[in-house]
């Protein structure tokens, strides 16, 4: 029953489509954080200055901001509900817990942009400005809210505390809420994705207008957003390797695994050195391997000699905890996510400073090169996000609730077949939207805005949906 | 083991079971006419235009709508965990159709006026099937919930996909899509202008008739089996009658046009449907057709009072700020929606 054709278990679909559908669900959101924000602050300079620029580059960005939320907000749903439908052994588990934040995220975050949204979208001309300038920052604080509290439970499962287990059901149960939403895992990576959002968006705003500063489109306006994206890149490129780099320390305490699997660290060193990439397997006889010395060892403990624990030991002390079977998870993904993220984290940092410096000499909106290159890089944010959750959640395995609940024993007890049609169904159905909706976003963004106020309600212009 | 523990709910424990209801009230009452105006939109428009207007009508409104059924979702996550966990994994391929529905109609509405008339007619069947599918869904699941799925011992699953729609849980299912369907027609009837206005009100009057002999059948059926079953206490008759007297009363207000009436009178439909079906599962909250003992109940599948102490003062406080909010927005937008050229107001320009 547990198992279809080709020995594939319910396990592995059920894995296979929360890894799928949350990936999908994390390439929009981030970006609906990032430009919520920036739209807010567009159509405040607006308020305060009342040059059209403004208006025309809120109106631009605010039509790709809501094409994004309407698939952030339907991909959305299935997240909420696929906890009961493939881990209901899991949500019975948890449920006293990882079900307080999602229902406050629902009643705080989700009625307050949702409400908000349709103010903002409907309201122009009908609402006074000042209302209409607040339901954009009201959206905005709505989706920094809501990454709060799927953080703070994401972060529980990471490093659970302020809870016990109840001797009769075995259930965790919640024995300190406090606890909950200030464990440090939450707050660093809270503040990881807050930041890695608001860069996805400054990102994206960069390239657009990079684009089409390139095409010669709207020179006040674009130049006008180019200059704010290039500011807010640079800021937050630091805070999200600043952040991230804190994370790694506390990674190093709370779940040492995750760390030596990232560095595929067979063995317990002391001042250890930072493996830069490798050629070959990750079996420890790589074919050829850059590494740098001691900066590992400075990484995770912020001393140059500070021991960093092996897979090997590692694996010997779970056992000794936990019992019998393998806690390394799959090493190669852990190793080239992390890689790939840091350095795209370098590289954006790159992008916003070469920016700024361009701007100090008023050479931005002329420089091709740093255009060309702003434009392309517009996929770094997006893959970046997606390996920071793949490097996350598989470095935790096989734990879904770290050192309390194993994934295998999370499953639902179903027959694999049910697994593989909503599998094969959500992905048939992510893949159509994914073609309709990026390129809608593309086509939307190559408009010049000029045009682009009258383009697409030009025969109704009184209805907006 | 689950429903052997204590039988009677706690006062907190009672007030979630309150509270959830509540959120599946609201939903049912707001999303329930904005699946009606799906559901009708091919059939109240002659044009582009006229569809528009449907759509505009639920417009500002609906994502927020919407949010209901998560909230709702939530808290049954976070107060009755293993209800939770149960409903979700056992109604697993309908539940996936629902999402499916969900997410097209979601999309359609953001979508649909930005490409021609070949790409809009595309959004605009994801709209009525995203709309009707749903309708139908929720009242095939809660009449479930109420006259039992096949729940064996420690809440397992026995049963297949066709055991969730038996002739009860169709009669509920057509009843719930017959009833938003009228609830979104009495809503056009209060918020459209014009054309559409008029052949909303034509299908009101032909639709409440219908959707009274469904509704009447589902809530008599239900009284009568609670009936037998001696649960009858707990089914205070008084609730099912009134459903059935004001649905009786909406096919009269239609006809004589009291709009506002006619919507107050479909939305209390709604409300008095589902309190009796909720009523009627106390202290249950999922029956087993199996055997009774193995239905799970509100004390086995509750969260520690700790939980529901939490949950109860962020309740107490964010509810009434969310519910002033989400007041203000329809009265923002209180304007009937008519053609452009009709308006009386400046035009707003899109964003
Ligand atoms: C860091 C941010 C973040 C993360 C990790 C997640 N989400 Fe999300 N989610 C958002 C940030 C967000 C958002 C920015 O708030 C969205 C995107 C578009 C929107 O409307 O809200 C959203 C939408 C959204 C919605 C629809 C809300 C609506 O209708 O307005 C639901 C039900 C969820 N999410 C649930 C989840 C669950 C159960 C997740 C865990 C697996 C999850 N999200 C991960
Ligand atoms: C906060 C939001 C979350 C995000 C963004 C996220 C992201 C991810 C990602 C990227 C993967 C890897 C996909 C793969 O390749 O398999 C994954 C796997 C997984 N996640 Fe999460 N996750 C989140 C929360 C959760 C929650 C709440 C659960 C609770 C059940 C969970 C359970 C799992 C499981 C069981 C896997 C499969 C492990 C595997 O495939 O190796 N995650 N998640
Ligand atoms: C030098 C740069 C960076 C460092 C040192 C870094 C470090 C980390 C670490 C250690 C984690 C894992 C935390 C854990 O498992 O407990 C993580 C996760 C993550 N990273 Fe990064 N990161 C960097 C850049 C970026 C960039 C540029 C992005 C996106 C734009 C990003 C997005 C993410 C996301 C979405 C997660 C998963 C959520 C989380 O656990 O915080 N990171 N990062």
């Amino acid at each position: 029953m547990n198992t279809l054709i080709g020995g594939i278990s319910t396990l592995s679909l059920a894995r296979w489509q929360f890894g799928i559908t949350t990936v999908f669900h994390f390439l929009f959101v981030p970006l609906t954080i990032g430009l919520g924000l920036l739209v807010a602050i567009l159509q405040t300079a607006f308020y305060k200055t009342k040059d059209p620029a403004y208006d025309r580059m809120t109106k631009f960005f605010g039509k790709l901001f809501l094409v994004n939320f309407a698939i952030g907000v339907v991909t959305g749903i299935v997240q909420e509900f696929q906890f009961g439908m493939d881990w209901s052994r899991y949500s019975t588990f948890v449920g006293n817990i990882f079900g307080a934040p999602l229902a406050i995220e629902g009643l705080l975050a989700f009625f307050m942009e949702s409400t908000f949204l349709g103010i903002w979208i409907f309201g122009r001309g009908r609402v006074s400005e000042r209302v209409h300038l607040t339901s954009i920052w009201l959206v905005s604080l709505g989706t920094i809210l809501s990454a709060a509290f799927i953080v703070a439970a994401n972060s529980w499962m990471q490093h659970p505390v302020g809870y016990s287990i109840d001797p009769v059901t075995h259930q965790a149960v919640m024995t300190n809420f406090w606890s909950v939403v200030t464990n440090s895992t939450f707050l660093l990576a809270y503040g990881h994705v807050l930041f890695s959002a608001f860069l996805t968006g400054a990102v994206f705003m960069l390239a657009i207008s990079a684009w089409h500063l390139r095409k010669g489109h709207d020179f006040a306006g674009f130049g006008k957003a180019a200059k704010i994206a290039v500011v807010a890149t640079l800021i937050t490129a630091v805070g999200t390797m600043f952040l991230g780099d804190s994370q790694a320390k506390q990674m190093e305490q709370q779940q040492p695994m995750k760390m030596a699997a990232a560095e595929a660290l067979y063995n317990s060193t002391n001042g250890a050195s930072f493996s830069l990439l490798t050629i070959g397997d990750l079996s420890g006889n790589p074919v050829f391997q850059v590494r740098v010395p001691h900066i590992l060892s400075v990484l995770a403990t912020n001393t140059w000699n500070g021991k960093v624990d092996g897979i090997h030991q590692l694996q010997k002390e779970a056992t000794a905890k936990y019992g019998a079977g393998s806690y390394v998870p799959v090493i190669w993904v852990l190793y080239w996510t992390f890689r790939i993220m840091v350095g795209l984290g370098i590289l954006l940092f790159v992008l916003g400073a070469a920016g700024l410096w361009l701007m100090k000499r008023r050479r931005l909106e002329q420089s091709k090169r740093f255009l060309r290159f702003a434009s392309w890089m517009v996929v770094a944010p997006f893959l970046a996000n997606s390996v920071g959750w793949i490097f996350t959640e598989i470095g935790r395995q096989p734990w879904v609730v770290y050192g309390l609940l194993k994934t295998s024993r999370a499953v639902t007890l179903i027959a694999p077949g049910y697994v593989a049609t909503s599998l094969i169904g959500f992905t048939a159905v992510y893949t159509l939207l994914a073609v309709v909706e990026i390129g809608l976003m593309i086509r939307l963004a190559k408009v010049p805005t000029p045009v682009l106020s009258e383009s697409d309600d030009q025969a109704v212009p009184e209805l907006i949906y | 083991m689950l429903g052997l523990l204590s039988t009677s709910p706690s006062g907190l424990e009672q007030l979630w079971f309150a509270l959830i209801t509540v959120l599946w009230l609201g939903y049912f009452f707001l999303e329930g006419f904005d699946f009606g105006v799906g559901v009708l939109m091919p059939f109240v428009s002659k044009d582009d235009i006229d569809r528009r207007v449907t759509i505009n009508t639920i417009g500002p409104v609906w994502d927020g709508n919407e949010v209901w059924l998560i909230t709702a979702g939530g808290a049954t996550f976070a107060a009755f965990p293993l209800w939770y966990a149960t409903v979700f994994s056992g109604f697993y391929l309908a539940l996936f159709l629902l999402l499916a529905a969900l997410i097209f109609r979601g999309m359609a509405f953001e979508m649909r006026h930005r490409g021609d008339a070949k790409w809009a007619a595309w959004w605009d069947r994801a709209i009525f099937w995203g709309s009707a599918l749903p309708a139908l869904l929720w009242g095939v699941a809660f009449a479930d919930f109420v006259h039992g799925v096949p729940l064996g011992a420690n809440a397992t699953w026995t049963g297949t996909f066709f055991d969730l729609v038996k002739p009860y849980a169709l009669v509920g299912g057509l009843s719930t899509l017959s009833l938003f369907t009228l609830h979104g027609a009495t809503y056009l009837g209060l918020k459209a202008e014009g054309d559409v206005r008029e052949r909303a009100q034509k299908i009101a009057t032909r639709l409440a008739p219908v959707s009274f002999i469904i509704v009447f059948a589902f809530l008599g059926w239900t009284y009568l089996t609670a009936h037998v079953r001696h649960e009858v206490g707990l089914v205070p008759p008084l609730l099912p009658i009134v459903g059935v007297a004001v649905l009786a009363a909406v096919g009269w207000l239609v006809r004589e046009r009291l709009e506002g009436w006619a919507f107050i009178g479909t939305g209390v439909v709604i409300v008095a449907f589902f309190t009796t079906l909720m009523f009627n599962l106390y202290p249950n909250v999922l029956v087993s057709s199996i055997s009774p003992s193995d239905s799970l109940t509100i004390v086995g599948t509750a969260s520690h009072p700790y939980t529901l102490e939490v949950m109860s003062w962020v309740a107490l406080i964010f509810t009434p700020l969310v519910l002033a909010y989400q007041s203000w927005t329809y009265w923002i937008f209180k304007k009937r929606v008519s053609r452009p050229g009709t308006a009386a107001e400046p035009a707003p320009t899109n964003v």
